[in-house]
């Protein structure tokens, strides 16, 4: 019901009709999908809060927040930021680069587990 | 029109969809980007590009914190907040977690009727967006105020592993930036919307070209970059 009443007010809204025409092909989706998805960015948010507030610790603590992580990120970038709408050509050409990162990432786990071995050895455990 | 053209790639043709229109679109000299404009495409390549500075900044985080052999300081305690009688723990950044969500749900919003054309509503909530990203800013500066007169310091603490200053105030301080520019953005496209600017076509004072309602998704896009970064922020700095 609202969508026609906002389609109603778009009609009367457009000055330039050959403009109008060319954002035809916009993202439209009805406001109930953000509003689902926002309600869901919120439970997953107290869901990763929750984790903290309740103390988990070690391999559980880390799991439940990179889930969290992940499934807050998805919903960000597939229905707020539309990628979920877009050709895979767009899609691929910008979520496929960062993880790249996850390769630097190895490497800068090594480096600094050396590093602190390197620490330990000639410092002694506490500097 | 000539700009309109130039600024939408054209659709006559019917391409394939999926895997074989990535292929598709990726090949021979063309276009890669099909029913993208140009703005679209760069605001996503910038994207791309913060993505990779935030994700260092993250790494050299990563680094700090596994090399140190100084515990490093419990950010539950850190950041808990004396209220009611008690201290809750983390509660300020839950509360600001909130906040920049909630401000992506009404960005969002805005971006949806901007496509319906209803500019009322589209300022309106663009307006409440720019304020929730203030707030948040604002409980940033608090939050800042509390860990300095604290003695936090980029080159120490009271708790323990010096670099958790300067990886705080690096991290915190590089988000709250992109938050503030886009609150400033926020207020400029939601001024043109609300004087119909996209729909008179006038022409902008920076570009000198005529806007259209796709710069809102196009603003959108970044503002929820913003949340984006701060999903990952608070998994890896605050909660880890």
């Amino acid at each position: 019901m609202a969508q026609v009443e906002a389609r109603d007010h778009g009609l009367h809204g457009h000055a330039a009709p050959a403009q109008a025409g060319a954002h035809a092909q916009g993202q439209q989706h009805p406001i109930k999908l953000y509003l689902v998805v926002w309600g869901w960015l919120f439970i997953l948010s107290a869901c990763s809060y929750a984790v903290d507030y309740f103390a988990l610790q070690g391999m559980l603590r880390w799991s439940l927040i990179l889930i969290f992580m992940m499934l807050k990120a998805g919903l960000i970038v597939a229905v707020f930021m539309h990628m979920a709408w877009e050709r895979l050509a767009l899609a691929y050409a910008i979520i496929v680069p960062p993880l790249v990162i996850l390769v630097f990432v190895a490497i800068m786990v090594v480096e600094s587990r050396y590093t602190e071995i390197t620490r330990v050895l000639s410092f002694g455990a506490g500097q | 029109m000539a700009e309109t053209t130039l600024g939408h790639a054209d659709q006559t043709a019917p391409r394939p969809p999926g895997l074989r229109g990535f292929v598709a679109d990726w090949s021979s000299d063309q276009r890669a980007f099909k029913g993208v404009s140009w703005g679209k495409a760069m605001m996503w390549i910038f994207l791309l590009s913060d993505t990779f500075i935030f994700g260092c900044f993250l790494l050299s985080y990563m680094t700090a914190r596994m090399s140190t052999v100084v515990p490093w300081p419990n950010p539950s305690e850190v950041f808990a907040l004396h209220l009611f009688g008690q201290d809750i723990p983390l509660i300020l950044i839950a509360i600001m977690t909130f906040v920049l969500i909630s401000s992506s749900g009404t960005m969002a919003m805005a971006v949806n009727f901007g496509y319906r054309r209803d500019r009322r509503k589209t300022a309106i909530l663009m307006l409440l967006t720019a304020a929730l990203g203030a707030t948040f800013v604002g409980m940033q500066a608090f939050e800042w105020t509390k860990l300095i007169t604290e003695g936090v310091r980029p080159w120490e603490n009271p708790w323990g592993a010096a670099q958790f200053g300067s990886t705080f105030f690096m991290i915190t301080g590089f988000h709250g930036t992109h938050v503030t520019i886009g609150v400033i953005f926020l207020l400029i496209v939601a001024r043109k919307v609300w004087r119909g600017d996209y729909e008179t076509g006038a022409r902008g004072f920076f570009t000198s070209r005529r806007g259209q309602y796709e710069s809102v998704e196009i603003m959108g896009l970044y503002w929820h970059f913003v949340d984006l970064v701060w999903v990952f922020i608070f998994a890896f700095f605050y909660l880890w």
